[in-house]
């Protein structure tokens, strides 16, 4: 009569102590795995360990040949071994006047230097030697001036980079919650009752995510100037708050199929209103989809550029067109670009994080059936 | 059991109703944003834009709209530089979702196995694609750069020797393709891992106690519990490999010559470089939407059928 077995989406997972799973020779398959693993880590973040050490880089040792890869402090960290005694034609350490050796950098190695992070924070202006030398002796100035002073620029003022970064907290936060907030109400009303025509919207909803940007910005850029929300928050988080609707919908309404309508009946049974059966009974249950949907709406409205860079000018502008059009005087400066990618990436990484418990069990699409 | 539980709610929720918001109202209720932000946001710019496909115009003009029916669609579809694009552009789908596919899932299968620490190992694969693409295009071009990047560096082929991998027209698609398989094969990874973790255990048990190989359990148990998920991740990155656009202008611009000119690349230049012609630009979105439906329709009706037989 009942069915065999109600597992509900947060039952736990029971450890079996299968004999086959516990002989050493399935024991050493695991260790083999966990060492494949971790080079596959090593491989997939070498690009990210890259971005990490050009933060630290000056200009000339960010595009050196060839390219450097270990960190050192002078006259601390790693300096012994990165700094090697000079040699003469016949092999014998070169010597000073003091009868000291003379040191030289290896080719791999570069010094540590914040002139990223300096220069991601302010704006700079290019220095005379005369100026320089100058400058470099008058004692007004603090210790991140001081730093790009070494390389013969000024600080003239604050960037815009904190600016930019604030547009996307504000924005990305915003709709992100927005997303998820109505998605999970059009996916429960989806998921619980027959409505008309329910394939075909749902396929609607899905086919918002097929367009290119290219085609919805001429249309939506005109209706914007017409409204004045050209380049504001409100513009930017409602239209991120609707690409993100698609995914949202769509993810929450395959976790919600999973929690058995029973328990909402048996909710209502117990005397409580269809509200409060889906605030008190659903919503815990949903929390793993909903922590999911989060972190993938998130991630898309973070790194959104193409909108940002079409719809948005100065007021509303968010970072991946600012990190983008980051230009140096006569070349890029890669320790600016990859400073700011760090600390933008940061964000993201933490919440996915704090959320990794939810990631594998919310994303099923409803295609997991008990 | 169930059926007299749900038949009881049923009446009780029909007492209710007289006092209590009824279920239609909360249906509506719960619904009609999403549609309201869906039809304002996506609707009205489509039948616009549909307009548009059918005029001769440029929004940096201020002429306005001229009608001129179906030469738009006309002048695209006559053009055998398109068709080489959309070539490109499934060529490019093709391999990047399928090497994606492949990675993902071999690299789902080997995190799978619990060992310490492979749950901050699973997600640290997953850093790939929580970068911006339009960074991801940047450092990558620096990555691939021939004179100072560290690619052929540590391929063993120091300057001059290393190809420029992204100026050569035969490399460039396929170091656009790594660059997209990098990013996204963690995505395949991730939704083959929630397949995977919801296998139930007894048919492993069931598959032990009759001996069956490993080969055996993996092509009558692992893949067709896992295949549901896999087409959902092959079908949201096949749409999104056609609507590639940040990470190819980030690395090749379209480049060399039109060795990576993907449709969404050709498809900004003819809407925001040149000339502007938004009414061109607009019939050329509009094949690409077509396709991408069709592509996408395929795909769900395969869906459907394989969840039908689970």
């Amino acid at each position: 009569m009942a069915r065999f077995e109600e597992v509900g989406p947060r039952s736990p997972i029971i450890e079996s102590t299968r004999v086959d799973l516990v002989h050493p020779r399935a024991r050493l398959g695991v260790t083999i795995r966990a060492i494949v693993a971790i080079v596959i880590v090593a491989i997939m973040l070498f690009p990210v360990v890259w971005l990490a050490l050009t933060t630290i880089k000056t200009r000339p040792d960010a595009v050196a040949v060839p390219p450097k890869f270990i960190p050192y402090f002078p006259d601390g960290l790693l300096s012994d071994w990165c700094m090697v005694p000079q040699l003469n034609k016949d092999g014998t350490p070169k010597l000073d006047k003091n009868g000291q050796p003379v040191l030289k950098e290896r080719a791999e190695c570069f010094d540590v230097t914040l002139e990223g992070i300096v220069g991601l924070f302010f704006e700079r202006r290019t220095l005379t030697p005369a100026q320089q030398k100058q400058y470099m002796e008058s004692p007004e100035f603090g210790w991140a001036d001081r730093i790009l002073l070494k390389r013969g620029l000024v600080i003239t003022g604050p960037s815009d980079f904190v600016n930019r970064f604030r547009n996307s907290l504000i924005i990305a936060g915003t709709s992100t919650v927005l997303a998820v907030a109505f998605g999970l109400l059009a996916a429960y009303a989806f998921s619980r009752w027959d409505i008309k025509g329910k394939p075909d919207f749902l396929f609607f909803i899905l086919s918002t995510r097929m367009l290119p940007p290219v085609v919805v910005t001429i249309p939506i850029f005109l209706m914007y100037r017409q409204l004045g929300i050209y380049d504001t928050h409100i513009g930017m988080i409602l239209l991120y708050t609707v690409f993100n609707l698609s995914l949202s919908v769509w993810l929450l309404k395959g976790f919600l199929d999973e929690i058995p309508k029973e328990y909402e009946e048996a909710a209502l049974v117990d005397g409580y209103s269809r509200m409060q059966a889906f605030r008190k009974v659903v919503l815990p249950q949903a929390a793993t989809g909903i922590a999911a949907t989060t972190v993938f709406c998130l991630i898309f409205a973070w790194n959104e550029y193409a909108f940002s860079l079409m719809l948005t000018s100065d007021v509303a502008r968010t970072m991946p067109p600012a990190i983008a059009s980051t230009q140096g005087a006569g070349g890029l400066e890669w320790a600016i670009i990859a400073t700011a990618s760090m600390l933008f990436l940061i964000p993201v990484v933490v919440i996915t994080f704090a959320l990794r418990q939810h990631l594998l069990r919310g994303v099923t699409f409803g295609a997991i059936r008990q | 059991m169930t059926a007299t539980t749900a038949l009881q709610a049923e009446k009780v929720a029909q007492r209710r109703q007289v006092r209590r918001i009824s279920d239609k109202t909360i249906q509506t209720a719960f619904i009609l944003p999403t549609m309201m932000l869906l039809i304002l946001w996506n609707i009205f710019p489509l039948f616009y834009s549909l307009y548009l496909s059918f005029t001769e115009y440029s929004v940096i003009t201020g002429t306005p709209p001229r009608w001129v029916g179906f030469e738009n669609y006309r002048n695209i579809l006559s053009d055998p530089l398109i068709w080489k694009y959309f070539a490109l552009t499934g060529r490019f789908a093709l391999l990047s979702v399928g090497l994606q596919t492949i990675i993902g899932f071999v690299m789902a299968m080997i995190v799978r196995a619990k060992f310490r620490g492979s749950g901050f190992i699973t997600t640290l694969i997953l850093i790939p694609m929580m970068l911006s693409p339009v960074v991801v295009g940047k450092f990558w071009a620096m990555i691939y750069n021939p004179t100072f990047g560290p690619l052929n560096y540590l391929l063993g082929m120091p300057p001059p020797r290393g190809p420029d991998w992204l100026a050569n027209p035969q490399f460039a698609l396929w170091a656009v393709v790594l660059v997209d398989v990098w990013m996204w094969s963690p995505f395949v990874m991730l939704l083959c891992l929630s397949g995977l973790k919801a296998i139930p255990e007894y048919l492993y048990e069931a598959a032990a106690i009759d001996r069956a190989s490993a080969w055996f359990q993996f092509w009558r148990i692992t893949l067709p519990q896992v295949a549901p998920l896999l087409m959902i991740a092959i079908l949201f990155r096949t749409i999104e490999a056609f609507k590639q656009f940040d990470v190819v202008m980030g690395l090749t611009g379209g480049g060399p010559g039109d060795a990576t000119e993907l449709v969404a690349v050709k498809l900004y230049r003819i809407a925001f470089l040149g000339r502007f012609d938004t009414g061109i630009a607009s019939a050329f979105a509009y094949i690409v939407l077509i396709i991408i439906v069709a592509i996408s329709n395929l795909y769900i009706r395969y869906l459907n059928r394989l969840r039908g037989e689970a």
